[in-house]
This record gives C-alpha cells, sequence and structure tokens, in this order.
C-alpha cells in the first residue's frame, strides 16, 4: 500500500538526517521525500512517499510522531490529497523526432525550457503516474538525464 | 556566569546528587565549575560505566541518572552505555565536551560527531550552538528523559560555548512548553471501562508485568489490583520484583528463558492485560499465541510499542500508575478467579518437580541452588544486580525477589553492565545491600571499576560465577555447533583472590564442598565491599 506522510517538523539542523534516520533504521521504504518550508519560517513540512503493509504504515506513523522534532503527521491515501512532482529531462532530439516529442510535450501540459541545436530540457509538473507515463513516451527517444523532486501533496479541500 | 558555571546550576535546580563521568580537556571547564558544589563526582574507570553507573542510579532513586565525558574517544565510549540506557528506557542526561563551535566538521583532535553517532540510541539530543540556550536545553532534557516513555538524552557542548560569559542573570525556566513534545499522561476513561469490565468478565484473566511498571513507580497499584480481584501475574525479565516472588498470585518469569508454567498460564488465559512490556521477541516468541483465542489489553506510555509486535484488542495509552490508579477508582465488584489459580497452582506444582536438575558435582557448587541460597540470605529490600549470560538465565529463574529489586540489563544484554549499575544503586540508596551477580567474561569487562568502588568506598558484593568459559555462548555452540567450541574459552582467566586483594577487598571461594549458606552469612555480614568466587561446572546448561 502506498501511503503520503505530510510531516510538520521544528526547522532544526539535523531534524532531516533524524527523520530519513528512522526510516532506514526501522526497515521502511522511502519512495520519495521532499522537505521545504511552511508559511511559519520555525516550521518545515517534509512530504514522505512510502509502501508498506497496513502494520508497516501505522508504526512509521507512530515513530515519527514519536521523534521529539516532529510536531504534527499527517496521513493520507493519493486519492485523498492533491498531489505534484517537478520533473526536468534533457533529451537529444533531430530533425525526424522533433515534432513528436513537441506533439508529446503538448499532450502532456509539458514544456520546453531550454535548448540547443541537438538537445532539449523538458519541465513538467504533474503526478508520479504522469510522470511515469510521459518518460515512458520520450523513451523512442535518447534520454540524457531526468532530476525529479519527488512528490509534495496537500489533501483536498472538501476533506477539511 | 560562564557557560559551565551555568550547567552546574541547571544541576542543582534539577536536584543532581551525584554524577558519574571522566574527564578530559573538552569537558574540563565544567569538571572545573563544579568544584565548589554539593553534587558528588565520581570518576569511573571508563566511559561507558559511567552511563551503566547512572543508569543503575536512576533505576534506584526514580531520579535522572547523569553523566559527564569528554569530547571524542570520551563520547564514543559512552555509546554502548547510552544504547544500554535507551533499550531499557532508562531516563539519562549524558553530557559531552565537543571541540570549539569553530572547529566542528574540520576533523580536529578529538573531535566526533556524537549527536550523529547516538542518534539511533538516544530519546533525544543536543548540540549548544549558543550559551544563553544552556538554561532551556537543561530543562527540557531532564523533562524528555524523565516523562513519557523514559530515555536517555545527551547534550553535547562545544569548549568555546563552556567558556563563554552568559548575558544576563542565570534564569533557569519555571516551565516547558515543547509543541512537538507532549506524552500522555493520563488513560482515556472509555477504555479504561472497558478494561474493568473485561476483567469482570473473564474467566482466566492474567497480568502480565514489564520494566514500564518500575519506571512509572506503579507496583503497589499492580499489586492492590491484582489482589483485589484475584488476578495471576506474570512478568517479563524486566518487570522481575514487580511482585515478591513468594506472592500467591505470581506465577514466574515469561518468555524462552522463563519458566513453562508462566508461558502455558500466558497462552491459556482468556484476557491478558500486558503491562508496560514490549511484547519483544525474548519474553513472546509467538505473538500470534497471546491474542488467540482472548482478549489482549495492552497499556503502555509509548503509543509506538502498542500494536508494534503485536495487534491489541484493547489499546490503552498513559503512565501505568495513573491507569492502575484509575482502575482501583472505577473497579467497585472486586472478582473471584480461584479456580484458575488453582489450576495455575497445578501446573506451578508438576513443572517445578520436573526442573529439578539430578547432578551434583563436588568440585563444583550447583548453580540454581546457589543463587536461591544467595537471594535468601540477602536483605529484604536487597538490591539484585544480574549481569549477562548464564548468571542471568539462572538469576531471573532462581532469585527469589523479597522486597528489593532486579535489576539488568534485558534489552541490549549489554556484558559488564551489573558492577557500574551496582554502584550507581548504592549510590541512590546506600542503607540497601547491594550485590552484583556476574560471571568471569563479564567481570573481565568491568573489573577497573573495582578501583571505583574503592576510591569511593562504595561497598558493592560481588558474586563472579567463575566456569573459565563464556557459559551462554558456549550452551548456544554446545546445541547449534556439536560442541565445537570457537572463541568461548577463557584461558587465561586471573586469580580472583588476588584481584581482590589488589584492590583491598574481602574474598571468598565457594565449591561444591563449601558450606554456602555459612560462607553468605559471613560475606554478607558487613557493608564492606566484598569479592565471592563461585566455582561452576563448565559444562553446565541453563536449558536442558
Amino acid at each position: 500500500m502506498k501511503r503520503i506522510y505530510s510531516v510538520l517538523v521544528e526547522n532544526r539542523a539535523g531534524v532531516l538526517s533524524k527523520v530519513a534516520g528512522l526510516f532506514s533504521r526501522r526497515n521502511f521504504n522511502i519512495d520519495s521525500l521532499v522537505v521545504g518550508e511552511t508559511a511559519d519560517r520555525a516550521v518545515s513540512c517534509m512530504t514522505i512517499v512510502s509502501t508498506g503493509d497496513e502494520r508497516t504504515i501505522e508504526q512509521i506513523e507512530k515513530q515519527l510522531n514519536k521523534k521529539i522534532d516532529v510536531i504534527k503527521v499527517k496521513t493520507f491515501k493519493e486519492s485523498m490529497s492533491i498531489n505534484r512532482e517537478l520533473m526536468l529531462i534533457k533529451v537529444k532530439y533531430n530533425r525526424d523526432n522533433r515534432r513528436d516529442i513537441m506533439e508529446n510535450c503538448q499532450i502532456m501540459n509539458a514544456q520546453i525550457v531550454d535548448m540547443s541545436k541537438n538537445m532539449m530540457v523538458i519541465q513538467i509538473c504533474d503526478t508520479s503516474e504522469r510522470i511515469e507515463l510521459f518518460i515512458e513516451m520520450l523513451k523512442s527517444v535518447s534520454i540524457v538525464e531526468i532530476a525529479r523532486t519527488g512528490t509534495v501533496a496537500l489533501t483536498k479541500c472538501k476533506e477539511q | 556566569m560562564i557557560g559551565a558555571e551555568a550547567i552546574v546550576k541547571c544541576l542543582e535546580k534539577e536536584n543532581t546528587e551525584v554524577i558519574f563521568g571522566y574527564s578530559g580537556v573538552a569537558i574540563d571547564p565544567f569538571w572545573n565549575s563544579i568544584l565548589d558544589t554539593n553534587i558528588k563526582r565520581i570518576l569511573i574507570r571508563t566511559e561507558q560505566n559511567a552511563a551503566h553507573c547512572a543508569s543503575g542510579y536512576a533505576r534506584i532513586s526514580g531520579k535522572v541518572g547523569v553523566c559527564a565525558v569528554t569530547s571524542g574517544p570520551g563520547a564514543t565510549n559512552l555509546i554502548t552505555g547510552i544504547a544500554t540506557a535507551y533499550a531499557d528506557s532508562i531516563p539519562l542526561v549524558a553530557i559531552t565536551g565537543q571541540v570549539n563551535s569553530d572547529m566542528i566538521g574540520s576533523d580536529v583532535f578529538q573531535e566526533a560527531d556524537i549527536t550523529g553517532a547516538v542518534e539511533s540510541f538516544v530519546k533525544y539530543s543536543y548540540l549548544v550552538r549558543n550559551v544563553e540556550d544552556i538554561p532551556r536545553i537543561f530543562k527540557e532534557a531532564f523533562y524528555i528523559a524523565g516523562s513519557g516513555r523514559r530515555g536517555p538524552v545527551l547534550i553535547d557542548i562545544p569548549y568555546d560555548v563552556q567558556m563563554a560569559e552568559l548575558p544576563g542573570d542565570f534564569v533557569y525556566p519555571e516551565t516547558i512548553s515543547m509543541r512537538s513534545y507532549k506524552p500522555t499522561v493520563k488513560g482515556n476513561m472509555v477504555q479504561i471501562k472497558k478494561v474493568i469490565k473485561e476483567v469482570e468478565h473473564a474467566k482466566r484473566p492474567i497480568i502480565c508485568v514489564g520494566g514500564g511498571v518500575h519506571l512509572s513507580q506503579a507496583t503497589k497499584e499492580i499489586r492492590e489490583f491484582a489482589e483485589l480481584n484475584h488476578v495471576p501475574v506474570v512478568s517479563t525479565m524486566m518487570g522481575i520484583g514487580v511482585m515478591p516472588s513468594e506472592h500467591p498470585l505470581y506465577f514466574g518469569m515469561v518468555g524462552n528463558n522463563g519458566q513453562p508454567y508462566a508461558n502455558r498460564a500466558m497462552n491459556e488465559s482468556d484476557l491478558l492485560l500486558m503491562v508496560g512490556a514490549r511484547v519483544a521477541d525474548r519474553a513472546v516468541n509467538r505473538p500470534d499465541l497471546i491474542t488467540e483465542n482472548k482478549v489482549m489489553v495492552h497499556i503502555d506510555v509509548d503509543p509506538a510499542e502498542i500494536g508494534k509486535n503485536v495487534g491489541p484488542t484493547i489499546p490503552l495509552v498513559g503512565d501505568i500508575k495513573h491507569i492502575f490508579r484509575d482502575f482501583l477508582e472505577q473497579d467497585d465488584h472486586p472478582d473471584d478467579h480461584s479456580d484458575w489459580l488453582r489450576t495455575l497452582e497445578e501446573y506451578r506444582d508438576k513443572m517445578e518437580s520436573d526442573r529439578v536438575p539430578d547432578y551434583a558435582l563436588e568440585a563444583y557448587a550447583e548453580p540454581r541452588d546457589f543463587i536461591r541460597r544467595l537471594s535468601n540470605a540477602m536483605k529484604d529490600d536487597a538490591v539484585y544486580v544480574a549481569d549477562v549470560g548464564q548468571n542471568q538465565i539462572w538469576s531471573c529463574a532462581y532469585h527469589i525477589v523479597k522486597n528489593g529489586r532486579f535489576l539488568t540489563s534485558g534489552g541490549m544484554g549489554t556484558m559488564g553492565y551489573s558492577i557500574p549499575a551496582g554502584i550507581g544503586a548504592k549510590l541512590a540508596d546506600p542503607s540497601r545491600q547491594v550485590v552484583a551477580v556476574i560471571g568471569d567474561g563479564a567481570f573481565q569487562m568491568s573489573m577497573m571499576e573495582l578501583a571505583t568502588m574503592r576510591q569511593y568506598k562504595v561497598p558493592v558484593k560481588i558474586v563472579v560465577l567463575k566456569n573459565g568459559f563464556l557459559g551462554m555462548v558456549r550452551e548456544h555452540q554446545h546445541y547449534a555447533y556439536n560442541d565445537n567450541y570457537s572463541m568461548v574459552e577463557l584461558k587465561g582467566d586471573p586469580d580472583l583472590s588476588m584481584i581482590a586483594a589488589a584492590y583491598g577487598m574481602e574474598y571468598r571461594k565457594v565449591d561444591g564442598n563449601s558450606d554456602i549458606d555459612g560462607e553468605l552469612e559471613e560475606f554478607l555480614a558487613n557493608d564492606t565491599s566484598g569479592l565471592m568466587e563461585v566455582r561452576i561446572n563448565p559444562m553446565e546448561l541453563t536449558k536442558y
């Protein structure tokens, strides 16, 4: 099962390593982990995506709550939240496939943000599934590099 | 006032009576500032034992134990002691000196990233960056260590922060406000009432007590509740002593090193109250059995322990003392379970008689018999500290607890724990008799502390069960590797009579020919330190 943990933590030195260390020590998976500031400078928000059985999912939440620097943990299924990830992807292109790539970008709502005479960097912001799909669509072109941020998430408005 | 003096002031505010530690340049401002105070300083002989001493002290005094060591190797030596305390949820504040703030990260002499290194063994840690944070950090550290699920907290203080002038007057915070740490104390009333009802309806209820009962000082409440409702009690290793061994409602220790009748009692119950116990592998090796066909209530101050190893029917989070006080208040219907108690007595009588070892060797004392006699000869409120290994297993099974305490390193199983923990226990309550029981392997891991005992006149009685082997592992190799022994034979053991003489301790030796009771009586008669060597059969097994 996949779960998203939105973890509010004290914005202090070493907190990221404490939280990441907890996952490795307890043998929990991290699919992705994103840290950023919140409206309150003293508080950071970590968005952690993890998979595991029911017991593991519950333990992750409890063990996170046990960390002294953790202020609040919210856990939700993907369906309960708005999830977004940013990807930058650098591809090689030529005259034959340029049009195809641009079409794919259009379909997936991705933008070309940098270009040279044989390479381009494309930016896409979407759910992880659609980003996977976009990578799949570009498989026929030669992919040079990929950088992904991992998922950030907020619960949907009607949940609250 | 400089930072180091502020630290001392903080300790005074926390009523710290004694601090165990070792010196070194990075912690010297602190040791210098503490000179003119009433806080007793105990210079131990290796840093690991500073934490063990503080642990023994904490467990007997009920207060937070404090230790302090220097940076680098001093700090890293302390780690095993901290990890030992963490595994048994013992409240400690460990202070480490650190190199100058502006040097951190440049690998200078005696620098170690101690907050990073201990992260998985502490409840929390601080690296003090500003001198003005000292009062708040100490207030928080003592609060965190001694509340909720107890545990060690480490404070790493750079040399320059200890030397820096504190701006303004020293003010120790009266209150604490931490938005991210609010441990649950009171249990949920709905759940409490549910549990009372379950006890009323149960035909075969049982309480299993763990170390959490000692930590919350709830022994009295548990006994009262068990007696009121005639509920039998079993114990994990860490819960030994919650019930006196000879209490009619007590049915021994559970687990693969426990009494078979205790496990049977737990498995056959229809209501199990698991109290302050982690349901760890050595206590419950098949968690499915203790939830099968029964209602399982798990009471613990740490919500993460509930459901970690076993899924309970009724979870109940809170401090055990508070919860059992509420139980006693809400329970207006005392129950009688005498049929169930009679069944358990039958199990015990039958299984106990099957366990009597059937050999006698003149050269060796019989360890089970010896432990029984030793604990019988000890004072009513004595502290028995068992080390790790075969001596620990025999101690758990055959030591008769009257109204004293039983201490051991249960979670981590750290060899050499008993001597420093015994020192800490004795300093926590000098009026109590303290006996450390240890094998000849572990003895050689901590015998340097005999000097500490001599220097500070801490009269701990040490009983060395000597067999020339690392017995517990030898036993494992006997079963698992057909007696192909590797790395377990202790050739070159020192002559213990000369060790005792070297440290100015009274010495006695006991074997199969000795008048054990007579020797014990004399050994325990005075309040001076002593060493008793007990020769036991190297081929002895705890399980057979």
